[in-house]
């Protein structure tokens, strides 16, 4: 096998670190030996690959994909976006998942003892497949705010949690995104742990008033960037661009 | 975009605590999907031979970490990926990916596979048999990414590129699972240390 194209490595700079004192649980949750560099191999460069037999046909409608009598509580919102990688490409046909507290600020979760209500109807979970010009597209609930232990005072602003996959594991990626003009995100030691503001812009959803739906639906816009990849035009190889 | 006409790629945030609503919701306590991805790394159809991995991801204290979610990404038997830019193909239902989470109250976790063959590496070299992992949890702001490699492989191990790269061999045994037998059924120990005396070898791929 000839040396793969490779995806361009990560900045650094981009990425909180993963020693950030300020959000407490990262001191003992992080490695203090440098990352090993590795130039991608086969492992590397692949990744799974997901399709519709995947999924269900509600998965990516948190107002109906767990309604049992009625819609849940809360601002509807539709999300949407594009994911693209470094080089502007759609990514088509990948896997987007995201998870939220509702509406009150609530997880559904075993774990999650915060005394705001859980919602009869509402999961906060969904997913979907990108279509071929890497766009994709949810109708949730816009969640709450919740208070955590960091400090004693501590309250995370309202965030969606982000899963995507790419074609390749190297472009693994967990994420948050959180809302235009909220005052906690610059009070947030999670959302502060990214060293460049400029990135942390990125990280914010737009209000999108031309995809609102009227009375019915607000929207936000998300566009994700995954990791792009070299090209090795000498070959001709379109499909490893 | 910056003035090459180049993107940046989205910044990592934590997965928190509460990852398993979106990527494992029964394990947080409902039940929503018709089906949830990455329960069955191998698939029926997988040829080779049946092992169980487990351990625990241990944090600088020497504590477990109990709400970690592990991403695992294997090649089958032949070193095949069920990919499009692997060569050759895989059986039927081989996806080769899972999901494996920890025991809320151990730390525990463990999963279901078949040991995978060696994969081609750079410039004809060859990879020894490996699971790559990936960790996310509350806490790891960026997930964490580390390979395990089988310790009945030794010979396949001793001239791998990727552990041979790692300078100092102490460090290189913390990729090394331990063979032993349950039940019939080997069973490979592979505990992952996040912090501290024996830090596992995490890569930047
Ligand atoms: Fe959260």
């Amino acid at each position: 096998m000839t040396t793969p194209a490779e995806y361009y490595q990560r900045d650094p700079g981009r990425h909180p670190p993963a020693l950030s004192p300020r959000y407490k649980t990262s001191v003992t949750r992080s490695p203090r030996f440098a990352l090993i560099s590795l130039e991608q191999r086969v492992s590397e460069i692949t990744g799974p690959t997901f399709g519709h037999g995947d999924l269900g046909a509600l998965d990516h409608d948190l107002i109906k994909n767990y309604a049992q009598d009625g819609d849940p509580i809360g601002e509807r919102i539709i999300l949407h976006g594009r994911v693209l990688d470094e080089n502007a490409r759609p990514v088509p046909n990948t896997l987007v998942e995201l998870w939220q507290a509702n509406a009150g600020g609530r997880y559904r979760h075993r774990k999650d003892t915060y005394f705001a209500p859980i919602d009869p109807n509402f999961g906060g979970c969904g997913r979907t497949l990108t279509d071929e010009n890497g766009y994709y597209f949810f109708r949730t609930v816009k969640p709450g705010a919740y208070p955590w232990r960091n400090d004693i005072n501590s309250w995370r602003p309202a965030h969606i949690h982000l899963s995507i996959f790419g074609s390749a594991f190297c472009q693994r990626l967990i994420t948050q995104l959180y809302f235009e003009g909220d005052p906690l995100i610059p009070r947030c030691p999670i959302a502060q742990s990214i060293p460049d503001p400029d990135a942390i812009e990125q990280l914010t959803a737009r209000l999108d008033m031309v995809a609102t739906v009227p009375l019915d639906s607000i929207a936000y816009r998300f566009d994700i960037v995954l990791r792009g990849r070299r090209s090795t035009l000498f070959e001709n190889r379109l499909e490893g661009n | 975009m910056d003035d090459l006409g180049y993107l940046k790629e989205t910044p990592s945030q934590t997965a928190g605590p509460y990852v398993h609503i979106g990527l494992a919701p029964r394990a947080a306590g409902f039940d929503i999907f018709d089906q949830e991805l990455g329960q069955d790394i191998a698939g029926p159809n997988a040829k080779g031979e049946r092992i169980r991995i487990e351990g625990l991801v241990i944090d600088g204290t020497g504590s477990p970490i109990k709400d970690v979610l592990i991403e695992a990404w294997q090649a089958n038997a032949d070193g095949v990926y069920a990919h499009p830019e692997s060569p050759g193909t895989v059986e039927d239902g081989f996806r080769g990916w899972g999901r494996v989470i920890t025991d809320f109250d151990s730390g525990e976790w463990g999963f279901d596979t078949v040991k995978p063959g060696p994969t081609p590496g750079r410039n004809g070299s060859v990879q020894a048999p490996h699971i790559s992992l990936w960790l996310v949890a509350r806490g790891i702001n960026l997930g964490l990414h580390t390979r395990l490699y089988f310790d009945d492989e030794a010979s396949a191990n001793a001239t791998d590129p990727v552990i041979t790269l790692i300078e100092w061999e102490r460090r290189r045994q913390t990729l090394i699972a331990t063979r032993s037998e349950r039940d019939g059924l080997p069973v490979y120990r592979f505990d992952i240390r996040i912090q501290g005396d024996d830090e596992t070898v995490f890569f930047d791929i």
